[in-house]
């Protein structure tokens, strides 16, 4: 570690990744109620669990994101953070709204207040004091990190970390406008989600892993900064109007069919461009890195992004085939390995990567680490075989057909009990990686232990 | 890739481009903001029990268990078409009456059957979730659901 402030992102991290258990354990009970309906359901509603479930995952992906812009920042930028009294004032206000809006959840506390309570949006469904909290924390963290960049040298990586962080910041300012039109809400309340996911954190996304392969690879600045501009022109010359694909069923003029359709086909370029990107690198570079379980989860990123987002999302985004499967469950097994392998996988990339540097440690316990992610993945892919072909049954019977909503859930039942044992094998690999993140001090497996770190 | 372009033109070409990208979308938007005020829904017909009864949605979290013009949970049926579904689509009385049965009437208890919590809804904010299901209804989503299974 070459900088003292860096470590504020180990704070951040060892956060995200109490979440990323709790995400995982929400996930785990959601799947069993769907095979067990009867589990809680007057204790702790199904409705409530999807929520912990959800709003978890989007925290503490956050949480990495902040973490790793203060990891990496300060090498990039080639100074110390501005603050790092504000980082951790920041990593507070996040963590006080983290646990109100868990309680407020599940003890269901001042239910329709407009302050205190939980607002019912999808995803969005944080008390307006907690939404607060997140802008100010936010506005502390684009303050702090800015004022480094600033001052510090620019690069590449930094500027697009940046411009994804404040678009992040400043599209969430959506969140408070709720019209009492259904369809406008939706309209909006897309330019935070889909804006998000498909658009500014891809930028994120990017710069991280360009940073990821800088250091892994070993190859010329130059090329790496010369693939991220094009990357990032293609996630935003696609993603902006691909917007028009969650347009085409809720009020939007017949216009939004089209270009949806269209522009959203081509997000499939950029998750190919970071494939390809990450792959020509590793050839490229003839730096023989230690943190070998770093390259395999950026490796495993890319390509699981590519299938998640960019091949899952493409089956069924053009129109004529989402009239059919829309909000099915092949809406759900997209969501699921697109923010894995996106998402998920992004952040432990970076934790992998930057853990023993930020304990000072040498890159150990690789093996125990790399088997968490083939543990960790096949689960994710399984599960989003068995939700394809559930969404698939479903769509035939319900849309085509016409059967009743339950009645065709009964008779997909077993792509249920096989998704539930896919969520276990998650959980197995969280457990393992966050057991192989944490605790060991040396190598456990190894056929050289005296491999030094960089 | 050295040859065909420079670090320099990607970035240009990244900045120009995404901006020309934000102008179109912002322009496509606020048509579309003011086609669903005028054209797609029924503006004048938004009233204050149409409101609450968002609100009323709103707060007892109904998105993540059920869809809503296919946007929500996948758990529990779609709602969006749910008045159509009933054949009260159009009968604001039958509508709440049939909506207040079956509200009052959770959770099932049936073994082995999703459960729906018991919402201790007033008879305004029944109404109101009446009303606003009723309106929503009526929406232009462009023909979908294909059917009424939603």
């Amino acid at each position: 570690m070459k900088y003292q402030t860096q470590k504020i992102a180990l704070a951040y991290f060892a956060v995200a990744m109490a979440l990323f258990a709790v995400q995982i354990l929400g996930g785990v009970l959601a799947g069993y109620i769907y095979v067990m309906p009867n589990t809680l359901s007057e204790l702790l509603p199904f409705n409530i669990v999807r929520m912990l479930h959800t709003n978890s995952l989007i925290v503490w992906l956050l949480l990495g994101f902040f973490g790793a812009a203060y990891f990496l920042i300060p090498e990039e930028a080639e100074r110390e953070i501005h603050s790092p009294m504000l980082a951790y004032l920041q990593l507070i206000i996040l963590v006080v709204g983290t646990l109100g809006v868990v309680v407020t959840y599940v003890f269901n506390l001042f239910e329709g207040n407009w302050f205190l309570g939980k607002e019912g949006r999808e995803f969005l469904e944080q008390p307006k004091w907690v939404k607060v909290g997140i802008v100010v924390a936010a506005l502390m963290f684009l303050y702090n990190v800015s004022m480094t960049v600033l001052k510090g040298k620019k690069t590449a990586i930094t500027n697009i970390l940046l411009l994804g962080l404040w678009g992040l910041a400043l599209l969430f300012l959506f969140a408070f406008y709720n019209p009492d039109n259904l369809a406008l809400d939706k309209q909006y309340w897309w330019y935070v989600v889909h804006l998000w996911v498909e658009g500014v954190w891809e930028l994120i996304m990017a710069s991280i892993l360009a940073y990821l392969m800088l250091k892994l690879t070993g190859v010329d600045r130059e090329i790496v900064e010369k693939w991220l501009y094009v990357i990032v022109a293609a996630a935003l010359f696609s993603g902006i109007l691909g917007t028009g694909h969650h347009y085409y069923w809720i009020g939007g003029p017949s216009y939004w069919q089209w270009i949806g359709s269209i522009f959203s086909s081509l997000e499939i370029v950029p998750f190919f461009a970071m494939m390809a990107f990450a792959f020509v690198m590793v050839w490229k570079g003839r730096r023989d890195h230690p943190n070998k379980a770093a390259l395999l989860w950026s490796l495993g990123c890319a390509t699981l992004a590519f299938f998640g987002a960019g091949v899952w999302g493409f089956l069924h985004t053009l129109h004529g085939v989402n009239y059919y499967s829309h909000g099915t469950q092949i809406t759900a097994a997209h969501g699921h390995l697109a923010f894995y392998g996106a998402y998920v996988c992004l952040n432990l990339a970076i934790f992998t990567y930057a853990m023993p540097i930020l304990r000072n440690r040498d890159p150990y316990n690789q093996v125990l680490n790399m088997a968490s992610f083939w543990l960790m993945s096949s689960g994710m892919v399984f599960m989003t075989f068995t939700l394809t072909f559930a969404g698939t049954v479903q769509t035939h019977m319900q849309r085509v057909v016409g059967d009743y909503y339950m009645d065709v859930q009964d008779s997909i039942a077993i792509f249920y009990w096989m998704r539930l044992g896919a969520g276990v094998v998650v959980l197995l690999g969280v457990l393992l990686f966050l057991y192989a993140i944490l605790v060991p001090r040396r190598e456990i497996i190894s056929h050289d232990a005296s491999v030094a770190a960089e | 890739m050295r040859e065909v372009m420079t670090k320099s033109m990607a970035r240009n070409i990244f900045y120009g481009g995404s901006l020309f990208f934000i102008i179109i979308f912002v322009g496509l938007t606020i048509h579309s903001h003011i086609y669903i005020v005028n054209t797609s829904s029924n503006s004048d017909k938004l009233t204050e029990s149409v409101a609450l009864g968002k609100h009323v949605w709103e707060k007892h979290a109904c998105i993540n268990c059920h869809s809503i013009m296919g946007e929500g949970a996948y758990f529990a049926p779609e709602l969006a078409n749910v008045m159509t579904r009933w054949g009260v689509d159009g009968d604001a009385e039958g509508a709440y009456e049939t909506l207040d049965g079956w509200m009052k009437a959770q959770p099932s208890g049936i073994e082995g059957r999703r459960q729906m919590p018991l919402f201790e809804l007033t008879e305004e904010e029944t109404r109101g979730l009446s009303d606003f299901l009723l309106w929503v209804d009526e929406i232009d989503a462009q023909g979908w659901p294909p059917n009424d299974a939603g």
